[in-house]
């Protein structure tokens, strides 16, 4: 039981946590987002199968997102005009194809390099492909896309996935499939020989394996898992476009992933998750919501190489032995500094903003609800003190912070030490 | 005919050398850092609209210069305090970095200038057309173009081949450690060569953006295309980048002037009504309109038969 309880309890719980999510955040708002979020999920840890597990940076992955889509949404209507009893919730699997079918297609020219020369590879794939969906209107539908009508299929149940809330269960549960695959796929030799090819391809060709064919089957098998995240898009948007699967989608995910975290497997979820309630809760409030990506982006790269993910997992000695509250202090400290930083910077943005893009509106506005005047001093003068302060006082604290936990590791080391000696 | 072919092959060779100034800077910081600069394209970007900034104000020529310099100066910028701290994560950290770097430029750009199309003008000094072939007028301004791209590249072989900073560089290339072990500072050697690559192509963006739309668009649209000439010409190699450079230029001027399609050169061997509708977007696409993609066929191809591409040395 103990046993079963290890191996299976993270996926129960999480099976229950997205069965129980609608009944806590039951908006439309929060529907959406959250089905963004699973196929957003799907989409990173298949890009992660690729950079974390194997080493490969790709910049054409949504390729594959969009070609599953279009595939999609392609079956969907055949299955609609032709009265097919095929229910919707299997649909996602011609996605899945497809990706398979290009991602082995594609994969045999672009695998046949590592490192630079793959991302390069990959990028000019990815132009090319989206360059020639523009050309190709009758599949890809041009500029405006193909759309489709979900409720069209076969009613599975009596449900027809109408409302937002079957859509999500839907999403909900492809992607505990995808991810509970994923994960398993870490788990076999398959995967570690990918770790290996990633680490060192020279020894890992000298052990018998050749490194040419590992990436090959771990960017076919990658573009499988976009596949099904596309065509969940497209089962959940009723449209595709070229935009899907052009450069701006491919940028998207790599964020995502950096920014949860490459080096674990539940970086790139934990990255899904924030940049898309951040895409969505942004985008609201700013038309500069970019602006802020990028640079949060090139903090992350900057400062935190290993991704929110890998910065809890270094905690993760310090709470075994009961060291942490030696740092909290110094990290409450870095976030406030932080905070104010970004305060200064995002009034400086926002006042600049509101003085180029939109100096029809004129220079009175309201940041967090403080009305201003962005022509006048004070505000810069404010946003310059805050912007300089608390990056000075950031730096400061950061440094402290990495003292901080360094004694606190040291310390928590003795203390496994000392446990083992005495038992 | 002859018209086409004439005209075509000097606007082909002219986007290539343009291409080339570009292409330049991004092999020579490749094949030193080992990282590919994605930002490239966004100096570029910044260079056109630094130039037109400065040719509203105060007048093109003055732009010509002090918009490099400034480009040239924020590269230094971002090699010093950005890249140089990000090199200890390793490539992939620093290939992202500048991969950032484009997303922040383009929407800076987008927040300042907007996102249409700028004003940019030819200066009227150089407002009138050159000569007259068969009977086109080409404009002066592109022979201007032209030749300063063509007076960078000879200046340019000249310090790489001819000078002691040039011996450097090429030492710092291959031998990074042996360099500084003479006593060269070769941190410095590496930001000034990302600086005047940045310079170089802000230098491409003021003379081309007069020419071609300045819009905050053009790095993404160019960049791609980019990595393309590198790739092709052979990553790190110089000379590979030229002849790729041109390659492409010619390729895509003169895809660009023709209009033939596979409906009208197989017109009697048209496939059936049924397969029609399948084949019907391929069947009559012209090659005009492939023209964007071709750079890209031209990749996959070169990877497929010549993965070190046209001059490269080095597998990897």
């Amino acid at each position: 039981m103990k046993n079963f309880l290890s191996t299976f309890g993270v996926w129960i719980v999480a099976a229950i946590v997205a069965a129980c999510l609608p009944q806590l955040f039951g908006s439309g708002l929060a529907l959406t987002s959250m089905s963004l979020m699973g196929m957003m999920i799907i989409f990173s840890l298949s890009y992660n199968m690729l950079l974390g597990q194997t080493g490969l940076l790709s910049f054409g992955h949504a390729v594959f997102f969009g070609l599953g889509g279009f595939f999609c949404v392609h079956a969907m209507n055949d299955v609609a005009a032709g009265k097919l009893p095929v229910p919707l919730i299997v649909v996602p699997l011609a996605g899945a194809a497809a990706g398979l079918v290009f991602g082995a297609l594609l994969g045999w020219v672009s695998t046949r390099r590592g490192g630079t020369a793959f991302s390069m590879i990959t990028l000019g794939i990815g132009e090319l492909v989206a360059s020639s969906a523009l050309i190709l209107r009758h599949f890809f539908g041009g500029e405006e896309g193909v759309t489709t009508n979900r409720t069209d299929l076969a009613p599975l149940f009596g449900l027809n996935f109408g409302p937002q809330l079957q859509v999500y269960y839907l999403i909900a549960a492809w992607c505990l499939v995808s991810v509970a695959a994923m994960y398993a796929l870490t788990r076999t030799p398959f995967g570690r020989i990918c770790n290996a090819v990633r680490d060192n391809p020279e020894r890992a060709a000298f052990i018998g394996y050749d490194p040419q064919a590992v990436r090959f089957l771990s960017f076919t098998l990658s573009g499988l898992f976009a596949g099904i995240a596309g065509a969940l898009a497209a089962i959940n948007f009723e449209i595709m476009n070229a935009g899907q699967l052009g450069a701006a989608q491919s940028g998207a995910v790599i964020l995502m992933v950096f920014i949860g975290g490459v080096g674990t497997f539940a970086g790139p979820i934990i990255g899904a998750i924030l940049v898309t309630y951040l895409q969505v809760a942004l985008s609201d409030v700013t038309d500069a919501w970019q602006l802020y990506f990028g640079l949060l982006f090139i903090g992350m790269v900057m400062f935190v190489p290993e991704g929110i993910a890998g910065l809890l997992l270094r905690q993760q000695p310090l709470l075994r032995e009961r060291q942490l509250h030696r740092v909290v202090p110094f990290y409450a400290l870095a976030l406030l500094a932080g905070l104010v930083t970004i305060a200064g910077l995002s009034l400086a943005i926002e006042m600049a903003n509101r003085l180029t893009a939109h100096a029809g509106d004129g220079p009175k506005m309201a940041f967090l609800h403080v009305p201003l005047n962005a022509t006048s001093v004070l505000p810069w003068a404010i946003a310059a003190v805050l912007l300089v302060g608390g990056g000075w006082l950031f730096l400061r604290a950061a440094r402290a912070s990495r003292n901080a936990y360094d004694t606190a590791l040291a310390a928590s080391l003795a203390a496994a030490l000392a446990h083992r000696s005495n038992a | 005919m002859l018209e086409i072919l004439f005209i075509s092959t000097l606007n082909g060779v002219l986007y290539g050398m343009l291409l080339f100034l570009m292409a330049s800077g991004l092999t020579v910081i490749f094949s030193m850092m080992g990282v590919l600069n994605f930002a490239h394209a966004s100096f570029y970007m910044l260079g056109a609209f630094f130039g037109f900034e400065i040719s509203r104000r105060i007048g093109f020529w003055p732009g010509l210069v002090v918009a490099p310099l400034l480009v040239g100066a924020i590269g230094m910028a971002i090699e010093r305090y950005g890249l140089r701290r990000v090199h200890r994560h390793g490539h992939v950290a620093e290939l992202l970095f500048t991969f950032g770097l484009t997303f922040v430029i383009q929407e800076g750009v987008e927040m300042v200038w907007g996102k249409l199309p700028v004003d940019y003008r030819v200066p009227p000094s150089l407002d009138f057309p050159a000569f007259t072939a068969f009977s086109t007028n080409y404009p002066a301004f592109k022979m201007f173009e032209l030749l300063t791209a063509i007076a960078i590249f000879a200046v340019l072989l000249l310090v790489v081949r001819r000078t002691r900073i040039g011996l450097i560089v090429q030492a710092a290339l291959t031998h990074p450690g042996m360099v500084g072990m003479l006593g060269h500072n070769v941190d410095r050697i590496f930001m000034l060569v990302f600086g005047v690559g940045a310079g170089l192509a802000a230098v491409a963006g003021v003379i081309a953006g007069p020419a071609l739309v300045t819009q905050s668009n053009m790095a993404g649209l160019l960049g791609p295309i980019l990595f393309v000439v590198v790739v092709v010409g052979g990553l790190g190699s110089l000379g590979g980048a030229f002849l790729a450079s041109l390659l492409i230029g010619l390729l895509q001027t003169f895809a660009v002037a023709s209009n033939a399609s596979l409906a009208g050169l197989l017109g009697p061997l048209s496939p059936s009504a049924k397969q029609q509708v399948f084949l019907a977007d391929i069947w009559n696409v012209t090659v005009a309109q492939v023209a964007p993609i071709l750079p890209y066929l031209l990749l996959v191809l070169i990877l497929i038969f010549r993965p070190r591409g046209l001059m490269g040395r080095r597998e990897s």
